[in-house]
């Protein structure tokens, strides 16, 4: 069966291989090269080694961003996941209109980063009004008008697939647990929990690298103001191809470092709590 | 039974939690409306409260903004593009799929994980080198962005297509084959069929990310043809400042599609997410 399936390489697994050539290998090995070089349209490219690397830490930008990124992952990433926990816990209790409560709270994931974005722009500007501020006054604005946008996008999302981790506990471990005298929280800890393991290492993933990654809702809700200073990763790299001439090189070197950063947190996580899943 | 009694009385609180949680998780969207019919002064100046006979503007935001980033022009390729790439990207990758699982090559599965690998790196890692790729091949216009989606979502579609197709009997194919059917038969009237839940759960996850997707219709064809999101983007456009009333009045008309699209397929969108995820 191979062999003739092997005739039709041109039909079946060409055209999704050339899309993917165009789009991203061959892009993504000229990346990596241009990452050693000076350019400014490709074309003109002088190898320059590891200048851009090291032009990266003239100023500070990447390090502030770098930080940034960092510190917004962390909050958002523990906020998003005990809130969807917490609710996929309520939800799965046999409430009335739980049906209803999931439609409501999931629908803010399916609306764009840049619409969420100036949609917060307008609750937070409206919020700090009296105050006589704005969202770009002072960066803390920006770090928690970010974290409470994210929360609102991705708790729904995460929820959703916690409710399918819980739902998926049989009932007769529970019914053991509880006719062994187990309390609340000793269900919660020692039955609930380990069983919804594969669930967390998912939903930390997702939150993990979308938090990482996050460009357009930053873009739309402060677009870096004040002053750089709630510039994220993807937003700095962006602005350092496009807003600085002379500066694509460094750009690109920062991208191939921001993807190593990406891949090496994302592998990390996922060995670690998969680790858990197996003592669970 | 006094732990009956006490779980409904503690459902009942919880139920009354739950109603106020969905009041917040919906007051963003209302907020939005509100504004959308509110003359651009006060929307930073009373950003809370119901449009008055003073601050009422009827539609006077939607026809302004609607003519202002051509709304309608955009949400025409929005369409056109989220539409025409879902469905290629779920042919090519179910195809492209079968090829690799099917036929055991080195280079098939170093194509695979290479597919695979391409989903965590960031956007940004190739994002100049790709539209300069584009811009050579002329593939900067609705129909060759088409070309670049199913390059980005390959790594997925083929993800969990393979995903699934492990998990179906060789023997069915192979029989089909003794029969006489050759592999685009066997292919397109035995394997496509059975692959229609995952074909549904890629068809979702790929929508939301089209649909509302803003820096790759931006880099590649953002001058020429605006997508919704880059077309609400640029309504911030130089240094001016920003017509709130136009942009209320947008982001209600960029929300409107997805909401009705998620309450129509609502059941589909949400369990094809958790499908998404648990194989992700």
């Amino acid at each position: 069966m191979q062999k003739s399936i092997r005739k039709y390489f041109a039909l079946f697994a060409l055209p999704g291989l050339v899309a993917f050539a165009v789009a991203f290998l061959i892009p993504m090995v000229m990346g990596i090269v241009l990452s050693f070089a000076k350019f400014s349209t490709v074309t003109d490219a002088t190898f320059t080694g590891f200048d851009n690397y090291r032009k990266i830490f003239i100023d500070k930008e990447f390090i502030t961003a770098l930080w940034f990124t960092v510190r917004f992952t962390v909050v958002s990433v523990v906020s998003i996941n005990l809130g969807a926990f917490a609710l996929a816990m309520l939800l799965t209790r046999s409430i009335k209109g739980t049906n209803i409560f999931r439609t409501i709270f999931f629908m803010p994931n399916l609306i764009g980063g840049i619409v969420l974005g100036w949609i917060w722009q307008v609750i937070i500007n409206g919020v700090l009004l009296p105050k006589g501020v704005t969202i770009v006054s002072d960066p803390k604005y920006g770090f928690w008008g970010l974290v409470v946008l994210m929360n609102w996008q991705n708790i729904g999302y995460m929820m959703v697939i916690y409710i399918a981790g819980i739902q998926n506990i049989s009932h007769d471990l529970i019914e053991a647990a509880e006719i062994d005298g187990a309390g609340r929280w000793t269900l919660l800890k020692s039955v609930i929990i380990p069983s919804v393991m594969p669930s967390i290492t998912i939903c930390t993933f997702l939150t993990l690298t979308n938090g990482f990654k996050l460009f357009d809702q930053n873009l739309a809700l402060t677009a870096g103001d004040p002053g750089k200073q709630t510039e994220m990763l993807a937003l700095n790299i962006f602005n350092t191809f496009y807003g600085r001439t002379g500066f694509e090189g460094v750009g690109q070197a920062k991208a191939v470092l921001f993807t190593i950063i990406v891949a090496a947190i994302a592998l990390t996580q996922l060995r670690l709590t998969r680790s858990k899943e197996v003592e669970a | 039974m006094i732990v009956d009694k006490n779980k409904k009385s503690t459902n009942f609180i919880l139920f009354i939690v739950l109603i106020a949680l969905a009041f917040i998780f919906l007051a963003p969207i209302f907020i939005v409306l509100m504004n959308s019919f509110k003359s651009k002064l006060f929307i930073s100046s009373e950003p809370f409260t119901f449009p008055t006979t003073d601050t009422y503007s009827g539609g006077d935001n939607y026809i302004s903004g609607a003519e202002k980033i051509k709304f309608f022009s955009a949400f025409g390729y929005s369409l056109f593009i989220t539409v025409l790439s879902v469905l290629a990207i779920s042919l090519v990758t179910s195809m492209l799929a079968w090829y690799v699982t099917r036929v055991k090559t080195k280079f098939t599965s170093f194509a695979y994980y290479l597919l695979v690998f391409s989903m965590i790196v960031p956007f940004q890692m190739v994002m100049f080198t790709m539209s300069k790729t584009a811009n050579m091949l002329h593939l900067d216009n609705p129909i060759g962005i088409i070309v670049l989606y199913v390059g980005f979502g390959a790594g997925l579609g083929t993800f969990m297509f393979s995903g699934f197709i492990k998990s179906i009997p060789i023997s069915l194919e192979e029989a089909a084959m003794i029969d006489g059917a050759g592999p685009v038969a066997t292919f397109f009237r035995i394997v496509f069929p059975m692959l229609k839940a995952t074909a549904i759960t890629v068809a979702i996850l790929n929508t939301m990310w089209v649909w509302n997707d803003y820096l790759l219709p931006y880099l590649t064809i953002g001058t020429e043809y605006k997508t919704i999101p880059v077309a609400i983007q640029y309504l911030r456009g130089g240094y001016g400042a920003v017509d709130m009333g136009a942009m209320m009045a947008m982001l209600v008309l960029a929300m409107v599609p997805i909401i009705i699209f998620y309450l129509s397929a609502q059941r589909y969108i949400i369990r094809g997410v958790v499908a998404g995820a648990v194989k992700g």
